[in-house]
């Protein structure tokens, strides 16, 4: 019982839910198993659940699970979302709620092509949205997809979120000075703006507001910090290809 | 013109979604955050002229219909606010703070860089406000239990 509900704010957590959302489905669950609100406990940190429950008979289970920060997955989410709903309404048992969660945890990520495909998109739209031409869209386009041909191997490198970062932006910014150069685009500062886009932090910066918003004060600051970090790596990235290009080739923007 | 900007601004949420893998059958819906977020922008920037009051104006039209949204199709909101807040988060504030930081133009680069941060606190601001509204303002929107899958 306990490991049902821990693993479903697991799952939870680790593709980006509020803490609050967390909370909640977790003691929805133990609810629905006639574990009430005072046998049973959880306090939910941004990378770290502690649950504890209290037996009929008076024995106490407890589990804590490190969750570190991993790439996220918001139909998950969404998946456990309805389960808890449905095991709240009694539709489950236990063992029959454990192997849907099993299934969630497994629920697939779209596929490589299909990614690099949207990041492809959502850098051509914003560059266009900024004020790019179509030619410059279009080079955000291709510089979206090769931003996630580095990303993606990145990820199966293990490579820190700040070093992949900073690099996406390196490898972003090379991008648009080489189309812009070619004569493939005429705006570098509109490309490069839009192709950052798919790294923008905005589910960390989303998640804190709402953790703030619920008084989860520590891990609103903790993902507020993360949003921050993730802006200062892409602009660390922008800042030294551009300043670079300036000083050995004199490419002015 | 207009028009053509809230396709993209659909198009381009929608690819925000497949990035973050929400729920396939949620990305019509994703897309229309979007788009209101975007019409909010326009709207206030016509009006005022300032980047961090249309942002601001903006974030309580997306929270506005995210909350209907998530009421209507019973899914957690973060998903609807994570897909339309995309185009409101300041990504040429970052960029052009980084670029006159790294070129020595320091004054414009905090220029920049206070406004970069004032759009945040505007975004933030809207969506606390929006949220804060009690729950049975949506209450009417409620759709169908979805079946459990």
């Amino acid at each position: 019982m306990l490991d049902l509900a821990v693993k479903a704010g697991e799952i939870l957590l680790q593709n980006g839910a509020e803490i609050f959302r967390v909370q909640e489905t977790m003691t929805r669950i133990a609810a629905a198993y006639s574990y009430g609100s005072e046998s049973f406990h959880a306090y939910v940190l941004s990378n770290a659940i502690f649950a504890s429950l209290r037996e009929e008979d008076g024995a106490y289970n407890a589990d804590l699970r490190n969750i570190p920060l991993s790439p996220v997955h918001l139909g998950r989410v969404d998946a456990v979302n309805s389960l808890s709903r449905a095991i709240a309404e009694g539709r489950y048992s236990p063992d029959e709620a454990l192997a849907q969660i099993e299934r969630i945890r497994s629920l697939p990520e779209n596929s490589p092509l299909l990614l690099t495909f949207s990041s492809g998109i959502v850098s051509a739209t914003f560059c266009y949205l900024f004020g790019g031409g179509l030619l410059d869209s279009l080079a955000a386009f291709f510089t979206g997809l090769i931003l996630y041909f580095f990303l993606i191997p990145a990820k199966r490198w293990k490579l820190s979120k700040i070093v992949s970062n900073i690099l996406g932006s390196v490898v972003i910014t090379l991008c648009a000075l080489c189309f812009t150069g070619l004569g493939f685009g005429g705006q570098a500062d509109k490309i490069i703006i839009g192709a950052i886009m798919p790294m923008a932090p905005g589910v960390p910066l989303t998640t804190s507001i709402r953790d703030f918003f619920n008084g989860d004060y520590l891990s609103g600051a903790i993902r507020m910090l993360d949003a921050i970090l993730i802006a200062a790596c892409i602009a660390i990235g922008v800042g030294f290809v551009l300043k670079t290009g300036n000083l050995l080739l004199g490419v002015q923007l | 013109m207009i028009l053509f900007q809230l396709a993209a601004v659909y198009v381009c949420t929608i690819a925000v979604a497949i990035l973050f893998n929400m729920p396939k059958e949620q990305h019509l819906f994703c897309g229309l955050t979007g788009i209101a977020a975007w019409i909010g922008y326009l709207a206030a920037l016509q009006a005022s002229s300032s980047v961090v009051l249309a942002s601001f104006v903006s974030a309580l039209l997306l929270t506005a219909v995210s909350r209907i949204f998530a009421v209507w199709r019973r899914t957690p909101i973060i998903i609807f606010l994570v897909s339309g807040i995309f185009p409101l988060v300041p990504g040429a504030g970052i960029y052009y703070t980084a670029y006159y930081f790294i070129m020595g133009d320091n004054a414009l680069a905090l220029g920049k860089g206070v406004e970069t941060i004032k759009i945040a606190v505007a975004i933030a601001l809207g969506i606390v406000l929006m949220l804060s509204l009690p729950y049975s303002l949506f209450r009417g929107f409620r759709g169908r239990e979805k079946s459990a899958r």
